[in-house]
């Protein structure tokens, strides 16, 4: 087989090996949805009457302004899962013994970058049907709901990969699960939870010009039908400008930490 | 340098051999300049204390990290040059045990076989024969992180072997194992020579060395102090002695005058005479004692060990009772 033909044969093992991980220790991908599926229930039945009469629209009328804030903001809370399982993951003997086999090196990542895809993209299936039974409504069609899961999707390979690297920086497991904090504070500082309109100068500009601010906007266009605008460009641009990023920095930080 | 070359007579060809091998961290020298040859098919053991560069040069030679200086060849390919074709044909277990805690033995195994690309059937078949050669049959579908010391060392051992290497790196294979564990260890990698395979394996355990290797190499601070055969490395220092304690004084005195020599220790109230511990040499010893009035407290017979090779090589001596007592 040829080098590339290797490459996928191994990922693929790898990838087996960490569904198998996800399997027998749950508590970790259950608390990727736990924190968004908290918020959800937090600001759509505490906060959402006065929010949503503050918007205009109610209670049900906020919480179809929420649902896609929160989607992002389990892509985001996924992140985190994935950095301090990488993190582990390298101070175990194992990643040694893989070093020393005749395998595709990118392999221990694309298996942990496919691993984590899979885990958030079910957490953003679960999020979104606890959305619909507290009466998120979409006016989507299938084209609507295609673009809006294409774009998560993007979202968490370029964040996953980002976290990836952030997993192999961090010296131990707190600190891989403090590194990507801010990832999970970044929807909710932007258009995520209320209008960025509604926010005080200087507050207003970040949240409008950080990257999940446009991505968030295209989500809740596509599947509620607000305005889109310019922002599905921008938000893809951001996606695959962290993605490329996380991915050479995971790639140049696995190489050089050589020592187990 | 100061290396003690005792035999350089091989007729097997070199699995893996090693000239001028420096590596230092920051600083730190922590191999200068190492040289070595071990024939197919032989065990060759890496013998020092804590520290002295064991686990670097493994750590070299089985691709983990770069050496600064000198070469290396294993299995007729360059280290530097040709790594994933010498990732293709070792094996390495290390002090740290290599096992994946979150799958049981026998995924583990059967991860190590997809990762070598074997066949599906022949993974399994592999896996199955291997849990049961290694007595983990048992608890193949036990988590690892379930195992205790010796069943994870095998494991992790087993996982070596899936891939059928033919030089197979051992750091330490006994450290943290239990006298039990410890002698399966050794069983286990006899049976491993006897199938072909070279083995390098380091240790701190000078029995450890003497009962497997047919090769020895001393390191101590990043240099090889001595190299050769365990029976060559015990010619290196003085032969055994005897070691009488008495009773009293008045016994030593009387000892010293019938025995006419030997090295005394007033306050011990030990005299150490020379002797190979032979019965007969013994016998011969104490019946010339028996005759005098000296009290004879405790005999102990002295065979020379790696221990005083250790110790005569350099200077620092190594724990663990090598004596017979006869008392």
């Amino acid at each position: 087989m040829s080098a590339p033909g290797y490459a996928v044969r191994d990922s693929a093992t790898m990838l087996r090996r960490n569904l198998r991980h996800i399997q027998r220790y749950p508590s970790m991908a259950a608390s990727t949805v736990l924190f968004p599926v908290i918020f959800l229930l937090l600001f759509g039945y505490v906060f959402g009457g006065t929010l949503g009469a503050g918007l205009g629209g109610g209670r049900a009328g906020y919480i179809t302004y929420l649902v896609p804030g929160i989607l992002v903001l389990t892509v985001a809370s996924g992140s985190i899962s994935t950095a301090v399982s990488v993190n582990m993951d390298l101070t175990e003997g194992i990643v040694a013994r893989f070093r020393t086999m005749a395998i595709a090196r990118v392999s221990l990542l694309t298996g942990h970058v496919l691993g984590s895809l899979i885990q958030t993209m079910a957490g953003v299936v679960l999020v979104t049907g606890v959305g619909l039974a507290m009466g998120f409504r979409s006016s989507a069609g299938l084209a609507g709901w295609l673009g809006a899961a294409g774009l998560l999707l993007l979202l968490t390979v370029a964040l996953t990969w980002l976290s990836v690297a952030l997993g192999i920086v961090a010296d131990r497991p707190e600190t891989a699960s403090n590194l990507p904090m801010p990832l999970m504070l970044l929807p909710l500082i932007g258009s995520g939870f209320v209008p960025t309109a509604s926010m005080p100068p200087g507050l207003r500009q970040f949240a409008e010009y950080q990257p999940f601010t446009p991505v968030t906007q295209t989500v809740r266009g596509l599947l509620t039908g607000t305005p889109i605008g310019s922002n599905w460009i921008i938000a893809i641009g951001w996606c695959v400008g962290i993605g490329v990023a996380g991915y050479l920095w995971a790639k140049a930080a696995f190489n050089r930490d050589s020592q187990p | 340098m100061a290396v003690m070359n005792l035999s350089t007579q091989n007729t097997a060809p070199a699995a893996v051999s090693v000239t001028g091998l420096a590596k230092a961290f920051g600083g730190t020298v922590v191999l200068d300049g190492i040289g070595l040859a071990v024939p197919a098919g032989s065990v060759f053991a890496l013998l020092g204390p804590n520290g002295a560069g064991k686990t670097t040069t493994v750590r070299i030679l089985s691709t983990l990290i770069r050496a600064d200086r000198g070469t290396a060849r294993i299995a007729g390919y360059d280290l530097s040059a040709e790594p994933d074709q010498i990732r293709a044909v070792i094996g390495v277990t290390g002090q740290f045990s290599a096992v994946d805690n979150l799958l049981t033995g026998e995924e583990n195994l059967i991860l190590m076989a997809d990762l070598h690309h074997l066949g599906q059937a022949e993974g399994r078949r592999r896996a199955a024969e291997l849990l049961d050669r290694f007595g983990l049959a048992g608890a193949a579908r036990k988590m690892a992180a379930t195992y205790s010391g010796g069943m994870r060392r095998r494991l992790d051992l087993a996982m070596t072997l899936i891939g059928e290497p033919r030089v197979i790196f051992l750091d330490e294979p006994t450290t943290g194992l239990d006298p039990r564990g410890r002698r399966d260890m050794w069983q286990i990698i006899r049976d491993l020579v006897a199938g072909g395979v070279t083995i390098f394996l380091t240790t701190q355990y000078l029995d450890e060395a003497d009962h497997l290797a047919d090769r020895i190499a001393v390191l101590d601070h990043g240099q090889l102090v001595a190299q050769g055969t365990p029976a060559e490395l015990k010619r290196l220092i003085p032969g055994g002695h005897v070691s009488l304690r008495f009773a009293d004084a008045a016994g030593l005195d009387a000892a010293v005058r019938i025995l006419g020599g030997g090295a005394r220790d007033d306050e011990a109230l030990t005299l150490r005479v020379p002797g190979d511990g032979s019965v007969a040499a013994l016998r011969t010893l104490l019946n010339q004692l028996a005759a005098s009035p000296a009290e004879l407290a405790e005999v102990s017979v002295h065979t020379p060990d790696l221990d005083d090779v250790f110790l005569t090589l350099t200077g620092q001596p190594q724990p663990g009772p090598e004596q017979e007592i006869v008392r």
